[in-house]
């Protein structure tokens, strides 16, 4: 084993790990960070629960050596929004009565938010493509393709210009279905 | 099956009806023990609520929150009868209790709204009636001048209001009321709304915390080393390397493997591989695999008779009589349940009492089981249930607990996490059992069934469960048996076990001529309840040998099924599928099947339609009709169907365990693969109308899809795939 020094940007934080270079930088984030939004699930890269963003791109967390983000930007669920300031996906999310057990949907909003970025307004046989590696246990991959064209219609409203109701998880809004 | 009440005599766990169960006016006398939580000055009826001074409504929450939605339902029904809008209430993980023991603390069985509608609505009502009775007599008006809404007693001629906070400790000095009223379902204001669930921004933000995600102070984290041969044991071990590995604690044997502790789950799990182990394979694993307990099964159901689960008219005679018999042979694996949170446990031990974090299905279960590992007696075992990601019957068999518990033993003080792999989850699961089936059908010679008669072999999981739960109150255990060994129980049971035939024996259609017989044999896998339990399997069978004989008298097969099924409820059920499906007119290109199947209370019917592309088949839209009585929260029952649906559909199209060499083959989601997104129909719930208290939602999705898809590629193809998983070679 060999300790490094594994300089990055984290949630937009510059961060600093003494660490084995080898640690698979999901378990440096559950356990060396302390943020536990990022799951394991295989550890074989095959389900998806440890997505993260690397510089933007979605990556399989359990199948990246910490090394590698050597002066990186890595962004977890925990940096994408938050109850005060939802991302636009998370939002949708909410609205569409998403998660059931939930242990999957940060890899899902972290793959989701990536496929956003990159392609703002997909056909669910674009979604079907980018998400599939994401294995929802719970069955939700009908609202989760009916909350990702909800979300794109949230992110072409613009964060800051969506109705307080639908920026907010408002204590208003109570019901399913997103608001008009 | 009606639905069930708490007052009535049983309730079902996967099936198994147990006797027990209170009246309900127990539940608001004196308890044995100290209610959960209490403090003083609160309004506290019975251990699922408190309202205090300071104005916090607190709602112990009995079941385990695993996808379900009970966090948010079990709120939403006494926040209707208290007055309050539910996100108000406070929602706790409730420890262990008598109160909420029917006749254990377990969720599980698709019970949860069904045996908690009339205690969660009378518990709300009794205590704003006591919070108006407080109000009342504070104001100096009649009681029925008052109201509670939106967390306050209002007077509304006084425009006078108080907070249930200001109410609460006079309002527990008021006599409680036996009957108190009840809201009409005109005058629900959350009941029957699709609420967002109250987790889902916990759930969407990284938040919400699972039981691998506990984290205490001091932890330390243990990966586990275990023997792959099923009931096989330690015969060398060299430990050595393990324990001078990067931050390694210690090493030891514990009653399920080799545990490995560290500061981290990595360190641990890399240092585990550095364990010497010699295994003893054992007495069960030494020429045990799948062909061999085929062929064990194949042999057993034409030489032995096993025992008859339920008959009707004379089964002898239907067949000696018939103009034509029409026989096939039905076969299911055995399942992993995959949850997507791999098994773990924390625990914390302290020479005399334990406490434990888990993700259990049943915190009783968790304080039973450390009890007879530990030698520890029950009261000294405090358990805290975290989310589940993910339960479908596995974590009803909380051996992880007992992992925890037992490292926790060797290295007092430190609280320990005890994390599975998802190698180690595969492997050692608690499977949906097997089963090899014969199905024969006696028909007359206008081609109509005249006689059905089911014969299955497999283990039983009762039989194998009922050790493991010796220490329970003996209430636990059904009249019938004699004695109280559960040795000796779990014998009786072996070919009695009402989940081997659930689904098989109810004959739904009123065949005039009816048997089904279940004979008995364990392979010595280790087996639990999975989602839907013996309804998983059986359904399939069932649901496709009617749809044989449908097509066998040239008829279509929800006529077919429609005509059978006369005035039953699941006639409506089916109709509705089958309406909104479009069912006999399907688009270009596709193939439908249809399935119906009562389960857990509840009627659902499935429709599948089905594309044959490159001789496989893709399933792309799936319709479901489901009758479980009154929704709580339609949208959640709705999520429910999806589920079932997508969990039954993954097993039907991709899973089976396999056996080699006394092992299981699979590991990880490489090679036991699951449904993904690419592959899942749309899918579309309608909810029959009904007043009728709620039933089941957990479970009911899932038997009908396997039958649904596999008569769908029956219409595509002309081919009966009888096994699953389904392959079309």
């Amino acid at each position: 084993m060999t300790t490094e020094t594994i300089s990055f940007v984290f949630n937009g934080k510059a961060t600093s790990l003494d660490i084995d270079g080898q640690t698979p930088l999901l378990w440096a984030i559950r356990e060396n960070i302390g943020l536990t939004g990022t799951k394991y699930g295989c550890g074989i890269g095959q389900c998806g629960a440890c997505t993260v963003h690397l510089s933007g791109t979605a990556v399989r967390s359990c199948q990246l050596p910490v090394s590698a983000v050597q002066g990186q930007q890595v962004t977890t669920i925990e940096g994408i929004g938050d109850s005060a300031h939802p991302h636009p996906v998370q939002q949708a999310w909410i609205e569409a009565n998403v998660p059931q057990c939930g242990y999957c949907q940060s890899g899902q909003i972290m793959t989701a938010t990536a496929l956003l970025a990159r392609s703002p307004n997909p056909s669910d046989a674009e979604i079907k493509q980018a998400m599939n590696g994401n294995i929802c246990r719970c069955g939700m991959y009908g609202r989760i393709r009916k909350a990702v064209h909800r979300a794109v219609e949230l992110q072409a409203i613009g964060r800051d210009k969506l109705p307080a109701a639908a920026r907010r998880f408002d204590p208003n809004d109570i019901l399913v279905g997103g608001v008009s | 099956m009606s639905p069930m009440h708490v007052s009535r005599r049983g309730f079902l766990v996967g099936g198994a009806t147990v006797v027990g169960g209170l009246a309900l006016g127990v539940y608001f006398t004196q308890s044995k023990s100290p209610l959960p939580g209490a403090s003083s000055g609160a309004l506290q009826p019975n251990a699922w609520l408190q309202i205090t001074p300071d104005n916090q409504v607190v709602f112990q929450l009995d079941k385990a929150e695993m996808g379900q939605g009970v966090f948010t339902s079990m709120p939403t029904i006494v926040a209707e009868e208290l007055g309050i809008d539910p996100r108000e209430i406070r929602v706790e993980q409730a420890p262990v209790h008598e109160q909420f023991q029917d006749p254990i603390q377990i969720t599980g069985g698709s019970t949860s709204t069904n045996t908690r509608w009339d205690i969660l609505r009378r518990t709300g009502a009794v205590a704003r009636e006591m919070l108006i009775a407080a109000a009342a007599a504070k104001w100096g008006i009649p009681a029925d001048e008052c109201h509670a809404q939106q967390g306050r007693v209002h007077h509304k001629s006084s425009s006078r209001s108080l907070t249930f906070g200001e109410l609460a400790t006079s309002a527990a000095t008021m006599p409680m009321p036996e009957e108190p009223r009840l809201k009409q379902p005109s005058e629900y204001s959350y009941i029957g709304q699709p609420l967002r669930r109250f987790d889902g921004v916990d759930k969407v933000t990284g938040a919400a915390i699972y039981g691998l995600d506990v984290s205490l102070p001091g932890m330390l984290n243990a990966s586990l080393v275990r023997n792959p041969y099923i009931g096989g044991a330690i015969a060398q071990m060299d430990l050595s390397r393990a324990k001078s590995a990067p931050g390694v604690v210690d090493a030891f044997a514990i009653s399920s493997g080799i545990a490995v502790v560290a500061d981290t789950y990595w360190h641990a799990r890399e240092a585990a591989q550095l364990v010497e182990v010699e295994w003893d394979k054992g007495a069960i694993a030494p020429g045990l695999d799948s062909a061999s307990i085929r062929a064990a099964w194949v042999r057993m159901i034409r030489q032995e008779d096993g025992r008859v689960a339920h008959a009707a008219g004379n089964i002898q005679e239907a067949f000696e009589f018939a103009t034509d018999v029409h026989e096939a042979v039905y076969e299911t694996p055995y399942l992993a349940h995959a949850t997507m949170e791999p098994q773990n446990a924390t625990a914390l031990f302290n020479g005399e009492e334990c406490e434990v974090w888990a993700p259990s299905q049943s915190a009783q279960l968790v304080q039973t089981m450390i009890s007879q590992a530990l030698d520890l007696s029950p009261g000294r075992i405090r358990v805290h249930t975290t989310m589940l990601g993910g339960g479908f019957g596995r974590r009803a068999f909380p051996d992880f607990a007992v992992d925890a518990a037992e490292v926790a033993r060797m290295l007092p003080k430190h609280p320990v996490k005890v994390i599975w792999s998802r190698e180690d989850d595969t492997r050692h699961d608690r499977y949906r059992p097997a089963s090899y089936n014969v199905l024969r059908a006696a028909l007359d010679e206008t081609g109509m069934v005249q006689g059905w008669a089911h014969k299955m072999v497999g283990p039983s999981i009762l039989s194998q469960l009922l050790p493991y739960a010796a220490s329970l109150a003996p209430g636990w255990i059904p009249d019938w048996l004699a004695g109280g060994l559960a040795g000796t129980a779990a014998w009786m049971l072996e070919d009695r076990d009402p989940t081997t035939h659930e689904g098989a024996a109810e004959n739904p259609y009123g065949i005039a001529h009816f048997e089904a017989r279940h004979i008995y044999h364990d392979p010595g896998i280790p087996i639990g309840f999975w989602r839907s339990v013996g309804h998983s399997h059986n359904a399939f069978i069932t649901e496709s040998f009617i749809d044989e004989l449908a097509h066998k008298a040239e008829e279509d097969p929800y006529k077919f099924r429609r005509r059978l099924l006369g005035e039953r409820r699941h006639a409506q059920v089916l109709n509705l599928a089958a309406e909104k499906a479009g069912w006999g007119k399907p688009r270009s290109g596709l193939h439908q099947g249809i399935a119906v199947h009562e389960s857990f209370g509840s009627v659902v019917a499935e429709v599948a339609e089905i594309r044959m592309v490159g001789g496989k088949p893709e399933v792309e839209r799936v319709v479901c009709a489901v009758n479980c009585g009154r929704t709580v929260n339609p949208d959640l029952v709705k999520a429910q169907m999806e589920s079932g649906i997508i969990f039954g559909l993954s097993a039907a199209m991709k899973s089976g365990v396999q056996i080699r060499e006394g092992a299981v083959v699979e590991s990880n989601f490489h090679d036991y693969q699951l449904l993904r997104m690419a592959e899942a129909p749309d899918i579309e719930v309608y909810i029959l109308d009904s007043s009728a208290p709620p039933t089941g939602v957990g479970e009911p999705g899932t038997p009908p899809i396997a039958p649904a898809v596999g008569n769908a590629i029956f219409a595509a193809t002309g081919k009966r795939l009888r096994k699953l998983p389904f392959v079309l070679s």
